[in-house]
């Protein structure tokens, strides 16, 4: 914050002389277009690479119709999507909270909301963070690479909605939501975690769609064959493990095999899965997403101010709502709620580019090959090639950890007393790095749950195994949620809780 | 390159079929909370949206989750004065501390949300099991009737007024003629007084003749009638409810009459104030409870109060027919009546509640009577019985649920409905 203090107090200009792109706060669409223009310039020069975007302008309602459909810009209906439309619109009338500045959208050409209520700083902010910050990221870093595809989503997107009213014509509004309420519930377990998915597009989809009805079900019916084999004795014990390995991704196996279900459940279990996997790499990036655009926005902002472009006015209401975004409460204040991924996210590229061009000796010891080097390369290697996980345990400094003054602490529950492990210190840091690290990973925050068996030969139930991790049972929704798998799967489900000795520890089941 | 697109205003209410799913999905939920808000109103102030809130546990959508137990690490910010190795105790409620490790225990209590006030009328009608011609007709803004309104410039053929355009006409001909017609007679008189000279041929009166011709050209140039003048019958739309009603709400508030009867009989007076509010411009309520003795009360009392000892029930009867005698004398008010009860009477009092009502109903529109009770009917109900024989007027019901209590307004909104 400093630079921009210092030239307030010394109004003289640097050699470029002071001329503002406006003076007050209202915009106009020429205006915005004179902004954009010079974000993306000043963007270009840092070397951003982004999808071209399209900047739609927006009223609050719109807005709150856009945050209730989860950002996607075309959505089947549900009423989890009215739900929350209800919180949103309840809480905005009443001015608990204000909406979000943005919402944009992964997909090429990258779609960027700005409300009309807004300030031009606004509008110059929103610019910048979304339509520049998060596009670059979209376009550049690997997991969005190699798991989703810009320019087949919107398309997908608007099949998939075609498809689900078609159904519920055909078959019913109950029942494509009760089948739509399962499928939800395991979207997180919808995912590939390893293998890359194949590209989208709507005309092969559509035409995929029409012959894998058939054939699928023909591969069902083969699979559950009720004509009995012939069974060589010796021979069972081959045959009957099915999976033949754990399956990680239970919708994709529930698509595949489950035995009842009708070809148009099939494609919806297959729609729902196709877009968890979309929004898989974005649950995975929030830390480094939130604070690549806003490291971007700020810097992006602060260049135009030091070119002259920009009025004081303008960067103290910016900067307002920047420290604002970037605040981290303490663990024990009232409105601590997490870690912010914007104020972690921010602070970690902001203290990469400081390690790259002014190193302590401290920084020389923690990162040899970051220290001196170019800082917009090493950015740009660290947006492109990690996800929260891997980038906080690579990138973590020292400096940032004694900021946030961050500790991590046990909680046993063999263990009275909670126990501080570690704190910021020397002893400390690369226990806390670590620890940060791993909250950081889905595998570890999520229950580790994979389809085990089927009894193909017997009474068709299918096992679910839950790999336990430090000990840690599953939540009191089990119940609940086998009865999603068993209306997905039509029979019993049970599910073990399996520890690292290969103990079980629970079992839930849910008959049908 | 970038595109600025300007949405403003296409689509909006792209929600508007997902709250009505949410709607639907938790119709029981809401129906429940709606009914709950209706018994916390005011018989006269129903008509507007309400808050609704719902515990959220029941509109939960379920994930696999961790629970409490095991071991966790979980890192936080803000560390003021811990140092390695200390052991604090467990936050209140056991388990996790903050927000930091699972997302299971982030709970609020109620998911609150508006209905608006169609939305809530439908929920206070589907208690009621109202016919849906009579939902239409009470949810439905009053009719209008036009009337009168002087009259103005602009308007439809149809409506011209004749007299009043010729009016204008001769108004605006005698504005347009008076200049000329001044200076006519001027020129002339001048004219005559140069002939009476002998002048008459001189160059001074040919010019007056010719100005005599000219302003008599303007005169006849003046038009007969011209847009200007038309006028027309203007009128305006006026709601039809005109006259002025009372409303009176008897309950027996002895010691038998339970929340649950009450609430019933709340119901049963809202229903009746509804349809009057789509009738009568004005309407008064007076609440008359009553044990032994009756008294008019305000509504907060009328419901909440609750006494012990028999009943009288002509007490109540007396004292309407005193105050409809001393405040709503029939001939300016539309009296309407609406009697809860669970049929408790004192034996000998039955007949005198129906030669009272014998004096009461001439002078009433409708008189609806409901007793709330499952047993069977004692001596009031069998009096009643024969009051009901003798009147039209009259209409009464055993109801043990809410949907019971259509049925005693059946004939007030077929009449509406007619």
């Amino acid at each position: 914050m400093e630079p921009e203090m210092e030239s307030e107090i010394a109004p003289t200009p640097p050699a470029t002389s002071r001329q503002p792109l406006s003076e007050g706060s209202e915009w106009s669409f020429e205006l915005l277009d004179c902004y954009d223009r010079e974000i993306a310039r000043v963007a270009a020069h840092y070397g951003l690479d982004t999808y071209p975007s399209q900047i739609e302008i927006i009223t609050s309602e719109q807005m709150i119709d856009a945050y209730s459909s989860v950002g996607m810009p075309v959505g089947y209906h549900h009423w989890s999507y009215g739900k929350q439309f209800l919180a949103t619109q309840k809480g905005y009338k009443r001015g608990q909270m204000g909406l979000a500045y943005e919402i944009v959208i992964n997909s090429s050409p990258c779609i960027a909301y700005l409300m009309e209520e807004n300030t031009m700083t606004m509008q110059a902010l929103v610019i910048a963070h979304a339509a520049y910050g998060h596009n670059s990221f979209f376009k550049g870093n690997y997991l969005f690479r190699t798991w989703t595809d810009a320019e087949g989503i919107l398309d997908y997107l608007v099949f998939a909605r075609n498809y689900i009213a078609d159904c519920e014509q055909r078959h019913g509004e109950e029942a494509v939501e009760e089948l739509l309420d399962s499928c939800h519930a395991l979207m997180n377990l919808g995912v590939d975690r390893y293998k890359r998915p194949t590209r989208l597009s709507m005309a092969k989809e559509q035409l995929r769609q029409t012959e894998r009805e058939a054939y699928l079900q023909s591969q069902v019916n083969d699979l559950w064959r009720t004509l009995p084999t012939r069974q060589v004795a010796g021979q069972e014990k081959l045959a009957a493990r099915f999976p033949s390995e754990p399956q990680e991704n239970l919708l994709y196996f529930i698509e595949k095999n489950a035995p009842r279900l009708e070809p148009w459940q099939r494609e919806i279990v297959r729609i729902v899965r196709k877009i968890a996997q979309y929004f898989y790499p974005q649950r995975q990036t929030q830390v480094m997403n939130e604070g690549w655009a806003t490291f971007w926005h700020y810097t992006l902002l602060n260049h135009l101010y030091e070119e002259g472009k920009l009025t004081d006015g303008f960067m103290m209401e910016f900067l307002q709502s920047h420290t604002n975004v970037v605040y981290q409460p303490p663990y024990n204040s009232r409105h601590y709620n997490g870690i912010n991924p914007y104020a972690l996210g921010f602070a970690m590229f902001t203290d990469l580019r400081r390690i790259c061009e002014h190193p302590t000796e401290e920084d020389r010891r923690w990162f040899p090959e970051l220290a001196g080097s170019d800082w917009v390369k090493s950015l740009d290697f660290a947006m492109r090639n990690f996800k929260d996980e891997s980038f906080i345990a690579q990138y973590l400094s020292p400096k940032l950890i004694r900021d946030f003054k961050l500790f991590t602490m046990v909680d046993d529950d063999t263990e009275e007393k909670l126990e501080v492990t570690a704190i910021h210190d020397d002893a400390g840091y690369r226990a806390v790095r670590q620890q940060l690290a791993e909250q950081y990973n889905l595998g570890n925050r999520e229950p580790n749950i994979q389809v085990y068996e089927v009894d193909v030969f017997g009474d068709r139930s299918l096992s679910l195994r839950h790999y336990m991790h430090d000990r840690r049972p599953l939540g009191e929704s089990t119940p609940e949620m086998l009865r999603h798998v068993a209306r997905l799967w039509g029979y019993t489900v049970r599910i073990d809780s399996v520890d690292q000795n290969g103990v079980s520890h629970m079992t839930a089941v849910s008959e049908v | 390159m970038n595109r600025l697109v300007d949405r403003r205003l296409s689509g909006k209410n792209r929600s508007a079929v997902n709250r009505q799913r949410f709607l639907r999905r938790f119709k029981a939920q809401i129906r429940k909370a709606a009914s709950e808000v209706v018994s916390g109103r005011k018989v006269t102030d129903l008509e507007r949206g309400e808050k609704i809130s719902i515990p959220s546990k029941d509109l939960s959508e379920p994930i696999f989750h961790h629970g409490p137990g095991g071991r966790r690490n979980i890192v936080l910010p803000g560390n003021r004065d811990f140092v390695t190795g200390d052991r604090v105790d467990r936050p209140e409620g056991g388990g996790g501390t903050g927000s930091g490790g699972g997302p299971a225990d982030e709970s609020m209590d109620d998911f609150v949300f508006e209905l608006s006030k169609e939305e809530f009328m439908d929920y206070f009608f589907q208690d009621l099991a109202l016919p849906d011609l009579v939902k239409k007709q009470l949810a439905a803004v009053p009719e209008v009737k036009k009337a009168r309104a002087g009259f103005v410039s602009q308007g439809n053929p149809s409506n011209l007024h004749v007299v009043r355009s010729m009016k204008q006409a001769i108004g605006r001909r005698l504005a347009m003629a008076a200049g000329p017609r001044d200076a006519l007679r001027e020129a002339e008189e001048k004219l005559a007084e140069l002939e009476a000279n002998g002048l008459g041929a001189s160059a001074e009166a040919d010019e007056l003749r010719e100005e005599i011709a000219s302003f008599k050209a303007r005169l006849a140039a003046v038009p007969f009638i011209d847009t200007w003048d038309l006028r027309y019958a203007n009128r305006v739309d006026q709601p039809t409810p005109s006259s002025q009603a009372v409303m009176f709400c008897l309950m027996d508030v002895s010691g038998s009459m339970d929340e649950d009867r009450k609430n019933i009989a709340k119901r049963f007076f809202m229903l009746l104030y509804l349809f009057l509010t789509k009738s009568y411009e004005r309407i008064d309520v007076v609440f008359i409870r009553h044990h032994t003795v009756a008294k008019e009360v305000g509504e907060e009392d009328f419901f909440s109060s609750r006494e012990s000892g028999g009943t009288v029930v002509s007490s109540a009867l007396e004292l309407m027919r005193d105050i409809i005698l001393e405040r709503y004398p029939s001939a300016n008010w539309n009296i309407y009546a609406a009697q809860a009860s669970d049929g408790d009477n004192w034996e000998d009092d039955s007949p005198r509640c129906r030669e009272l009502l014998h004096s009461i109903l001439p002078l009433t529109q409708y008189f609806a009577y409901v007793e709330i009770e499952a047993e069977e009917p004692q001596s009031l109900w069998h009096e009643y019985e024969r009051v009901k024989a003798a009147s039209p007027r009259f209409a009464m019901q055993r109801i043990l649920t809410l949907e019971d209590i259509y049925p005693v307004f059946r004939e007030l909104f077929r009449k509406k409905v007619a």
